[in-house]
């Protein structure tokens, strides 16, 4: 019973959480990756682009909301998140004709498109501000929760519960609809197979007549497509605020280094890796030990190994073993 | 034209705004832009070391800055009674345990022959070291914590004249640069990039967490000043007599007083560093390391230590950068970890060398004046802005509210655009690397 009830905590408090925040990660790493094995540049303008494509969702959510639209038990989010795609997809297009085209015409080394998307950084998160302030914005609605922590208990007749909220199950059913539709794309279409071949030597593309300008537009909104449906999910599971998706690039970038810049597959890895050890390494072991320890053993300390707001350097430091002990990272990716 | 008149002629110009600003917004904003100004220079001058004269993409500038900081509270502040034997001692000892537990892993590393015994060996390590430290720690930090929480809980510093302080800041960053140099420099220019932002999330984590070291989001307040109060100007009559003479009124004279005491030593602060910086980059070692930007493969087939000379100049970056974060701190006379945002300490910073002009000392100076001008007039042209556009708009009519509210995310907007304006159209900069 007492094993059955610590199983029940680790999957309630860090197996479920994990999974649901490793899936959000893994989006937005494949949308760096993408951007990496594509453009050829490291885009830190992507938290910021996860926060303009949440944005405009919610604004769209909060206008179906007026109109009375909603999907019942789902968020009404949901509905408006290809609308908050198109849109982002519509920015980022814009973007890359007034800005990034410039530097790709003149072959700029990747550092100075680095520098580039540092600016854009600055712009999108001014527009963003701009427009939806800097507040906390809670923007998830119908039902909460699938389980309830207390039926799970009424249920079972354990001590402990295992909730699992309508967000969790949205999240990881949405990330894999959006996996699987992406790696389709890339290995049976024929614009994704010129993405890859793009991706693999640019030259030998463009030699057997891929057209780049196509291959960077369809990257962009595959992008865009990612990085909103990332935001989206992690709004809805947490909150909207503008500076925590800023901050969520380390995280980001950290799975799709650990993956291996440049493959998809390694950042999907990536994300799971760096979501788990976080939760891992952030929670309080204290109820998983004392109901599986023997009694004379039990502890009233938190059996935490590092508090929750060391939670980037955990990220940061399997950032650091990959690089020194396998810098290409899990699955080799590029390494220019 | 000559680069020598325009380059005067830009430097004037900065000049021209800022009195500028002192006939129209009062002196005391002007000076407290200065001396804002002349630190931001500063921080420029630092990166601009890294990247303009090495190509290293430092995007960490935030956490030296804050390490300067903590340096401020760990020289000058007076040491809190009681905590050293209630539990500095053992938090000492356990940071020490801390760094042989990792420093027997690296030579665990190092040693062993490769195989599953030494990754097992190396956890072992790892893993008994990190409860052993955490047992030494803990109790340490709870007993210095419980000591009047309310008005110190921390450690305090050594109640040592501030200006060494500034220095300290620098040891410090180029402590923290060794250590990010080591494991990331010499693998691509984006991997430190990263590594560059981690550490410095860290470093902030760490000082807004640790409340025995920093008092945390609690802030450390009323750091001592290295120039007079005020309030003793004001009460010294021979300083009245002579502010009147002047025609000023004593409480307007001793603030300008003060501002300007502390341009000044930040006058003396840049120019050394100015004075050093060109005299290094103009000798055979300043060539050199140009030479490794232009081309790595070149210089290190001339029998140039490429990644020895990259670790070098990062660690003298960062600690031109600390010593400036300590400069910054002390003209607060505050810490307050939460005010440290990598929007306004890095990539600020590095709007400041790109618009300069990276590759030169001049053009991050001159970057670093007038970035800073424009972030502070940047809020008041917003409203202005907003206050025109919305002029025709009925009051309480929701976008009026709206965009006046938003005047205040005008500063990111303006500086984006800047930065990209300059990148596309005058990429090397007002002042370009000779």
């Amino acid at each position: 019973m007492d094993a059955l009830n610590a199983l029940v905590a680790f999957l309630n408090f860090v197996f479920v959480p994990g999974l649901a925040y490793g899936a959000q990660l893994a989006l937005g790493a494949l949308g760096v990756t993408l951007i990496y094995g594509i453009l050829r540049f490291s885009n830190f303008a992507h938290g910021d682009t996860m926060a303009f494509g949440t944005m405009s969702t919610i604004l769209i959510t909060w206008w179906f909301q007026s109109m009375g639209l909603s999907l019942g038990p789902l968020p009404t989010a949901l509905l408006a998140l290809p609308f908050g795609i198109a849109v982002t997809g519509l920015f980022l297009l814009g973007t890359d004709r007034v800005i990034y085209k410039f530097y790709r015409a003149q072959k700029a080394k990747p550092v100075i498109l680095v520098i580039v998307a540092m600016g854009v950084m600055f712009v999108y998160n001014g527009i963003v501000r701009f427009i939806i302030g800097t507040d906390d914005i809670g923007f998830s609605d119908g039902t909460r929760f699938l389980i309830s922590a207390r039926d799970f208990k009424e249920m079972t007749g354990l001590n402990e519960g295992l909730g699992i909220r309508m967000t969790t199950l949205i999240t990881l059913v949405t990330a894999a609809v959006a996996v699987a539709l992406l790696f389709w794309f890339l290995n049976k279409t024929r614009t994704g197979k010129s993405m890859r071949a793009f991706s693999d030597n640019e030259d030998l593309a463009l030699l057997s007549g891929i057209n780049p300008e196509r291959v960077v537009m369809v990257t962009w909104l595959i992008v865009a497509a990612l990085a909103t449906t990332a935001g989206v999910l992690y709004g809805l599971d947490k909150s909207f605020k503008a500076f925590t998706y800023f901050q969520l690039l380390l995280p980001i970038f950290a799975a799709a280094i650990v993956g291996g810049l440049g493959s998809p597959l390694g950042a999907i890895a990536g994300g799971f890796v760096i979501a788990f050890s976080e939760v891992t390494i952030t929670y309080a072991w204290k109820k998983v030990w004392n109901y599986l320890a023997p009694e004379a053993w039990e502890t009233s300390s938190l059996i935490q190994l590092l508090s929750t707001d060391y939670k980037f350097a955990v990220s940061f430091g399997i950032l650091i073993i990959v690089l020194l002990f396998r810098p290409t990272g899990l699955f080799k990716g590029q390494s220019v | 034209m000559t680069p020598v008149l325009k380059n005067t002629g830009l430097f004037g110009l900065v000049a021209v705004l800022i009195i500028w600003t002192g006939q129209v917004y009062g002196w005391n904003l002007a000076l407290t832009i200065i001396n804002y100004g002349l630190i931001s220079a500063i921080m420029a001058m630092g990166v601009n070391l890294q990247w303009g004269f090495a190509g290293l993409f430092n995007i960490g500038v935030m956490g030296f800055v804050a390490l300067g900081g903590l340096a401020t509270v760990l020289i000058s502040m007076p040491t809190t009674p009681g905590t050293w034997s209630a539990g500095g001692f053992r938090v000492i000892a356990a940071l020490l345990f801390g760094a042989a537990t990792i420093v027997a892993a690296i030579l665990l590393q190092k040693r062993m022959a490769k195989g599953k015994t030494k990754a097992l060996a190396m956890l072992a390590v790892l893993i008994a070291g990190f409860f052993v430290f955490r047992w030494i720690f803990d109790a340490g930090v709870e007993a210095i914590e419980d000591i009047d929480a309310a008005s110190t809980g921390y450690l305090g510093g050594l109640g040592l004249p501030i200006l060494i302080a500034w220095p300290i800041g620098g040891v410090l960053a180029a402590g923290a640069a060794w250590v990010i140099g080591k494991t990331a420099l010499g693998l691509r220019s984006d991997y430190l990039a990263i590594a560059t932002l981690g550490i410095s999330e860290i470093i902030i984590a760490v000082i807004k967490n640790e409340d025995w070291l920093s008092r945390g989001v609690k802030n450390v307040v009323a750091i001592p000043r290295p120039v007079a109060y005020e309030i003793d100007l004001q009460a010294n009559q021979e300083f009245v007599d002579r502010a009147e003479g002047l025609g000023f009124d004593a409480i307007t004279a001793s603030t300008l007083y003060v501002k300007m005491a502390y341009a000044s030593l930040f006058l003396v602060v840049l120019l050394i560093l100015l004075w050093l910086a060109q005299r290094a980059l103009n000798s055979p070692w300043g060539r050199m390391m140009r030479a490794i930007r232009d081309n790595e493969v070149a210089a290190e087939a001339m029998g140039k230590d490429v990644k020895g000379r990259h670790l070098q100049i990062f660690i003298l970056g960062s600690a031109v950068i600390g010593i400036a974060g300590a400069m910054m701190t002390t003209l607060d006379s505050q810490l307050t970890p939460t005010s440290y945002q990598p929007l306004r300490y890095t990539f600020l910073i590095w709007v400041m060398v790109i618009v300069g002009g990276s590759g030169n000392n001049f053009g991050a100076i001159l970057g670093g004046m007038l970035i800073w001008w424009l972030w502070v007039m940047v809020e008041p042209a917003g409203n202005w802005v907003m206050a025109t556009v919305t002029a025709p708009m009925e009051d309480g009519y929701w976008l009026k509210d709206h965009l006046q509210d938003a005047a205040a995310h005008m500063r990111l907007l303006s500086m984006g655009v800047i930065l990209l304006l300059v990148l596309r159209f005058a990429p090397r900069g007002l002042i370009p690397e000779k």
